[in-house]
């Protein structure tokens, strides 16, 4: 009896770590969250991997990172974190490449209420408007490059709220505790999600392009899992996937233009 | 290695805003532990269970729901819109109520243990030699749970200063108005400036063990001269 008990949790054992081997552990930067599931859920309708993901700020997957943390793949919400782990020698060489530019949007929930957008900051016709952290967030770098460009940096400054992430700056509009917030695009945009309020799509020329980049991470070495995942990123069915959500495609960069 | 003149506003307003938070909590918890000490009433438990309840949400958590109260669509929002006031997000009065709710557990919970410990007695000697409730209070009640007290200011002050998830929530991180220390730590963490963050949090380290060593040391006096009467 107790020899067949033994048997089955060694077979149980073996079972367990032979479906292991077949688990993907990706980083995945906060704003591409939604875009990201969409694609996991596209990817393993044919593929036998399984994507598990973890979402979280880049900074902090930084640190992680560093300190031995299992992830094979990290999607980065900028290009510093990866071009780090890089100089750390922590990153597959020539791995890094630019998954998805982001596009900002002036965002607020009241219809109507963001057209007619630059008389409105420069007039200060709203109470606050909020933007992510520029100094952490890439997002909050371009809205500061756009407020720069239309010359209402001065005008606007004193109602800045600054949010962690473009996540939090949602939340403060979307609470209705800022009038106006620039936000990314993609969290208007993407699958069953309903459109609220109004906002400003912000021409391209206005700020430097918001590249986001992903790393292949030395831990992926014992596995194919990871390589699979990121053949599968550069696909079209992907690439229209991360369109959808309001992201642009570097290789589209050049033939698009803007809006 | 040294702190920049961000740096040193954000200590500034993280002191600013302890010792503020902590003297307007010292005053209302006061008569709320006074209360729970004291009454039989029913109300006694759910009260009791009220005052604790910040404990339980995660503080990032708690701070989403205070946005959405003192938002121009919440409950507290429309009332202090009422008052005129506007909204309390982005404030620094704002991040005042946030950590008051925050930390009021902290503040409760020692005073009422010390009144309890009092327990009867010595109040009613007092008012059988004819002190009056206040008398009573200010001569009797608060130098026998002193010690109470400094455990609440302690508890109070320190639970405010290491405050973040709330703050992070509905500050906006605006200089010198929300953006206190915790938040100003973890902006340079988050951006990879991980040697200014070993700064301030070190300066903010040592600040804080020599402000609780004074206030132990001082405490530890206080008791040494006779304030144990009745524990």
């Amino acid at each position: 009896m107790n020899v067949k008990k033994w048997l089955c949790f060694i077979l149980l054992s073996a079972l367990a770590l032979s479906l292991e081997a077949k688990l993907v552990h990706v980083a995945v930067a906060a704003n591409f969250s939604n875009t990201m599931k969409s694609l996991v859920k596209e990817f393993e309708k044919t593929s036998d991997y399984q994507i598990v993901l973890s979402f979280g700020s880049s900074g902090k997957f930084y640190a992680q990172i560093k300190q031995g943390a299992p992830y094979e793949l990290f999607f980065s919400a900028d290009q510093a974190k990866p071009d780090a782990l890089e100089k750390d020698g922590l990153v597959i060489e020539n791995s890094r490449f630019t998954y998805a530019i982001g596009r900002l949007a002036v965002w607020s929930n009241r219809p109507n209420f963001a057209n007619k957008i630059k008389t409105k900051l420069k007039e200060g016709t709203f109470n606050k408007l909020a933007i992510a952290n520029p100094k952490l967030a890439p997002y909050g770098a371009a809205s500061l490059q756009v407020l720069s460009h239309l010359g209402l940096t001065d005008d606007t400054q004193a109602k800045w709220v600054r949010g962690e992430n473009v996540a939090q700056a949602y939340q403060f509009v979307s609470s209705g505790n800022a009038d106006l917030g620039f936000i990314a695009l993609s969290q208007l945009l993407g699958r069953n999600k309903m459109q609220q309020g109004s906002y400003w799509l912000v021409p391209r020329i206005m700020h430097h392009p918001i590249k986001q980049d992903a790393v292949l991470l030395r831990s992926a070495e014992k596995s194919q899992g990871a390589q699979v995942f990121l053949d599968f990123i550069h696909t079209t069915k992907a690439q229209n996937i991360i369109a959808e959500y309001g992201y642009l495609m570097s290789n589209r960069l050049n033939t698009e233009q803007g809006i | 290695m040294s702190l920049s003149d961000g740096d040193i506003a954000t200590i500034w307003l993280t002191l600013r805003l302890a010792t503020t938070v902590t003297v307007l909590l010292l005053i209302f918890a006061t008569p709320v532990a006074w209360w729970l000490a004291r009454t039989m009433s029913w109300f006694k438990g759910p009260l009791s269970a009220i005052v604790a309840l910040p404990l339980v949400l995660p503080p990032t958590v708690l701070g989403f729901y205070l946005l959405l109260a003192m938002g121009p669509n919440g409950a507290i929002g429309q009332f202090t819109q009422s008052l005129g006031l506007g909204t309390l997000p982005f404030t620094f009065w704002g991040l005042v109520v946030a950590s008051m709710v925050y930390s009021l557990p902290f503040v409760v919970q020692p005073i009422q243990n010390a009144i309890e410990a009092i327990g009867n007695r010595p109040i009613e000697a007092a008012a059988t030699l004819g002190a009056g409730p206040i008398d009573r209070f200010f001569t009797v009640v608060l130098p026998l749970a002193k010690p109470g007290f400094m455990t609440a200011t302690i508890l109070g002050f320190a639970h405010t200063v290491g405050e973040f998830g709330i703050v992070l929530m509905i500050g906006g991180s605006i200089p010198g108005e929300t953006r206190v220390v915790s938040v100003q730590i973890y902006d340079h963490v988050e951006s990879l400036e991980y040697a200014q963050a070993h700064a301030l949090s070190g300066v903010m380290i040592i600040f804080s063990f020599v402000v609780l060593l004074l206030l132990y040391t001082f405490q530890r006096k206080g008791k040494a001269v006779g304030m144990t009467y009745g524990r």
